[in-house]
C-alpha cells in the first residue's frame, strides 16, 4: 500500500514539474549569439558570395537567351527566367538546388561538435540554460540566416530581372516567386537539420561534413539512378509496343526517386515557377490530346506541390526531433 | 538514506558498458569547506563531477547538490554552482570580456551591473590588461584565470573546479591556488577541487577524498590521514659523500628500520627520539660530508602513494 502511494506521488511530482517548468529565458540570448556568429563568419560570406554570383550569372544568361519578342506577351516572364537555361548554362533553379544543400550542410556540420571540441559546450551547459534552448537557438538562428540569404538572393535576382527586361511582374508572379523562395528555405532547412544531427553523431567535424556530403550525393545522384534501375528491372521498358509496362516503369521510377528530398524539391520548384506544368506524373498521349494548353492557376499549382512541401517539412521535423532527443541525453564531457 | 551537507552522494555509480567509472560512491561535502578530489588519471573524478552538474546521468544511486537533484532540477543546480571543466574552452574569436558578457547574459545579470561585475572580476584574476584581447591570443594560464572569473560571475554558492592547475607552471598554479584559497576562506564558498597533483593542492584543502579506480578509498583531514599512516614514524632524505657507504652508515644508527638509495639521495625510515641529529652525528664520526638532510612528515603524496599501492596489492 505504501509502495503504491509513494510511486504515484513521485510520478505526480514529475508531471507537475514538467507543467510548471518555466522558460529559462535564455533561448533568445543563445539565438542572438548564434545569429551574430553566423553573420560574421567567413564561411557564410563565401557561400553567400558563391550563391549570389552563380545565381546572378545564370539569371543574366537566361535573360540574354530569351528571344526579345517573347518578352512580355506570353506572361510570366520573370518566373520563367528562373527556369530558363541559356545555351550552355543551367538555369537558376538548378544552381540553387545544387548549392542550397551545401549551404545548409556548411552551417550545421559543426554546430554541436564544434563547441564540444573547443570545450565551450560544457561551460555553456553549466550555466542555467535548458539543453532545448541550446539546440533550438542554434537551429533557429541558422534558419533565420538561411531565410535572410534566400530573400536577399531572390530580391537581387528578381530586381535585376525586372530592371533589365522592363516587364513589371504580376501579383501572381511575385507570389509564385515568394513561394519558390520559401520552398528553398525549407529544403535548405532539411539539410541543416541533417547536418546538425550529424554534428551530434560524429565527434569530428570533418567526419560529420563528409557524412552530410555523402548523403547529399546519395540523394541527388544515386537515388534517381537507383530508381531507374529498379523500375527497369520490375517493368522492362525496352519493348515500345508494351505501353502499359512503359507507363508503370515511369510511375515506379518517379515514386522511388521521390524518396529523395532533392527530387521533391526539384519537382515542386518546377511546378511553382512554370505555370504550364499541369501534372507531375507521366501523361499518356490520349490524355494530353485535346488538353487545353495554358497556365495552371496558382491554387492548382499549390495543390500539386502540397504533398512535396509537407513531405519536406515532415522530414526536416523528424530529423530535427532525432537530433533534439539525442542532444538532451548526451553526456557533455568537454 | 538522508542527504546532509551541501553536496552529498549516496551509492553513486556510473557505468560505461563494462567499465565502472564511479563505484558506489558515498560522500558528503560540508558547507564552506574546500574539499579535494584526489586520484590518478582515470580514477573517476571528472565523471563524478559531471554527475554533480547533471551533465551525465548516474547509472544508479542518488545525489544532491545544494538541496537539488541535478537530473531533475538541473537549472536550480546550475544557478548556484560555478563549474570550471578541465580543458576549459572559450569562444576564441571573442575577447575575454565578451566571453564573460555572454555568461552574464545567460545568468540574467543585466547591463551596467554586469559590466561592473566583469571589470571587478577581471581585476581580481589579474586579467584587466588583457580583457579586450581576443581569447585566441591568451596563454594557458590566462585562459585558466578567465575560467575562474567566468565561474565567479554568477556569484555561486558552490564552486567545482576540475584540474584547475592543469598545464600551469608552478608559479601560475600558486597564484591560482591563492585565489581559490581566498574564495574559500574569505568568502566562505564551498569548493570542490579535483586534481592529481597532490603537493599542489594539499595546502588549500580542508578535507580530501582519495579515489582509485572509481572507489573512494580514504577520506578526511590530511592531518588525520597522515596520523593514521605514520604511526609516529619519520622519513628522512639525506645526501652525503661518499654516497656508496651512506646507506650502510645510516643503517647502523639505532632506530632506523629502512634505508634505500635513490640516485645520490638516501631515503631513511625509522622512529625514535632525535633520529636526525643522531644520524648526523654518526655520519660525522665516519668523516662523511653531509650536504642535505630533510625530515619529511607524511604528506599527501605519501598518503596517496600508500593508499594507492595498498589498493594495487589487493
Ligand atoms: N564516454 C566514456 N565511455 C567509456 N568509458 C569512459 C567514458 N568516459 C570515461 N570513461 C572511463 O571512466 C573512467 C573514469 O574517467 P574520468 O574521466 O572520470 O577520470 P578522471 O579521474 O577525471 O581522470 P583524469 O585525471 O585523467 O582526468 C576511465 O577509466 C575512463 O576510461
Ligand atoms: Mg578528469
Amino acid at each position: 500500500m505504501t509502495v503504491t502511494t509513494s510511486t504515484t506521488s513521485i510520478e505526480g511530482e514529475d508531471i507537475e514539474k514538467k507543467v510548471k517548468r518555466k522558460s529559462s529565458g535564455n533561448l533568445e540570448t543563445i539565438f542572438r549569439k548564434e545569429l551574430a556568429d553566423q553573420l560574421s563568419s567567413s564561411r557564410f560570406f563565401i557561400l553567400f558570395f558563391l550563391i549570389m554570383v552563380t545565381g546572378a550569372v545564370s539569371f543574366y544568361a537566361a535573360m540574354q537567351s530569351l528571344p526579345a519578342d517573347e518578352m512580355g506577351d506570353s506572361g510570366f516572364t520573370l518566373v520563367r527566367l528562373f527556369t530558363t537555361s541559356a545555351n550552355s548554362l543551367p538555369p537558376f533553379t538548378w544552381f540553387l538546388s545544387l548549392l542550397g544543400p551545401l549551404v545548409g550542410l556548411a552551417m550545421g556540420f559543426d554546430a554541436i561538435n564544434g563547441e564540444q571540441n573547443r570545450g565551450t559546450m560544457s561551460r555553456l551547459l553549466s550555466q542555467p540554460v535548458y539543453r532545448d534552448d541550446v539546440i533550438n537557438g542554434k537551429f533557429l538562428a541558422r534558419l533565420v540566416v538561411l531565410a535572410i540569404m534566400t530573400a536577399a538572393l531572390g530580391g537581387f535576382v528578381g530586381g535585376m530581372g525586372i530592371l533589365m527586361t522592363g516587364v513589371a511582374p504580376s501579383g501572381e508572379e511575385i507570389l509564385r516567386l515568394l513561394l519558390y523562395l520559401a520552398l528553398s528555405v525549407v529544403y535548405m532547412a532539411f539539410w541543416l537539420a541533417l547536418s546538425m544531427l550529424f554534428s551530434l553523431l560524429f565527434r569530428q567535424a570533418a567526419t560529420s561534413a563528409l557524412g552530410g556530403i555523402a548523403l547529399w550525393l546519395f540523394f541527388s545522384i544515386f537515388v534517381p539512378l537507383l530508381a531507374g534501375m529498379v523500375a527497369d528491372a520490375v517493368f522492362p521498358a525496352n519493348d515500345s509496343s508494351q505501353t502499359a509496362s512503359e507507363f508503370y516503369n515511369v510511375v515506379l521510377r518517379q515514386n522511388i526517386s521521390r524518396l529523395s528530398p532533392s527530387t521533391l524539391y526539384s519537382e515542386a520548384s518546377l511546378t511553382l515557377l512554370s505555370p504550364e506544368v499541369r501534372t507531375l506524373g507521366p501523361v499518356l498521349v490520349e490524355q494530353a490530346y485535346g488538353a487545353i494548353s495554358g497556365f495552371l492557376p496558382l491554387g492548382q499549382s499549390l495543390l500539386l506541390v502540397w504533398p512535396h512541401l509537407t513531405g519536406l517539412v515532415a522530414a526536416t521535423l523528424i530529423i530535427f526531433a532525432a537530433a533534439y532527443t539525442l542532444f538532451l541525453r548526451q553526456e557533455i564531457r568537454a | 538514506m538522508g542527504h546532509d551537507g551541501i553536496i552529498s552522494m549516496v551509492d553513486l555509480t556510473k557505468k560505461y558498458g563494462d567499465i565502472t567509472a564511479v563505484d558506489q560512491l558515498n560522500l558528503t561535502v560540508n558547507s564552506g569547506e574546500i574539499f579535494g578530489f584526489l586520484g590518478p588519471n582515470g580514477a573517476g573524478k571528472t565523471t563524478t563531477i559531471l554527475m554533480l552538474m547533471g551533465l551525465t546521468e548516474p547509472t544508479s544511486g542518488s545525489l544532491q547538490v545544494g538541496g537539488f537533484d541535478p537530473m531533475r532540477d538541473a537549472l536550480d543546480v546550475k544557478r548556484i554552482v560555478g563549474y570550471m571543466p578541465d580543458n576549459i574552452g572559450f569562444y576564441d574569436d571573442m575577447t575575454g570580456r565578451e566571453n564573460l558578457r555572454y555568461t552574464a547574459r545567460l545568468n540574467h545579470i543585466a547591463g551596467q551591473e554586469a559590466e561592473v561585475k566583469i571589470q571587478n572580476l577581471l581585476e581580481k584574476v589579474g586579467l584587466a590588461e588583457a580583457a579586450d584581447r581576443r581569447v585566441k591570443e591568451y596563454s594557458r594560464g590566462m585562459r585558466q584565470r578567465l575560467g575562474i572569473a567566468d565561474v565567479l560571475l554568477k556569484d555561486p554558492k558552490i564552486i567545482i573546479l576540475d584540474e584547475p592547475t592543469l598545464g600551469l607552471d608552478p608559479e601560475g598554479a600558486e597564484e591560482l591556488l591563492d585565489i581559490i584559497r581566498d574564495l574559500g576562506q574569505k568568502e566562505g564558498k564551498t569548493i570542490l577541487i579535483s586534481s592529481h597533483l597532490l603537493y599542489q593542492i594539499q595546502s588549500i584543502c580542508d578535507r580530501v577524498g582519495i579515489f582509485v579506480k572509481g572507489k573512494l578509498i580514504a577520506e578526511g583531514k590530511i592531518k588525520d590521514l597522515a596520523a593514521q599512516l605514520s604511526d609516529g614514524g619519520q622519513v628522512i632524505e639525506i645526501r652525503a659523500e661518499p654516497v656508496e657507504q651512506l646507506a650502510d652508515a645510516v643503517m647502523s644508527v639505532a632506530g632506523v628500520n629502512f634505508a634505500e638509495r635513490h640516485g645520490d639521495t638516501v631515503i631513511v625510515k625509522g622512529d625514535g627520539e632525535n633520529l636526525a641529529p643522531r644520524i648526523v652525528t654518526e655520519l660525522t664520526a665516519r668523516h662523511m660530508a653531509v650536504y642535505h638532510l630533510n625530515v619529511r612528515g607524511y604528506n599527501l603524496d605519501d598518503i596517496y602513494r600508500q593508499y594507492f599501492q595498498g589498493e594495487e596489492v589487493k
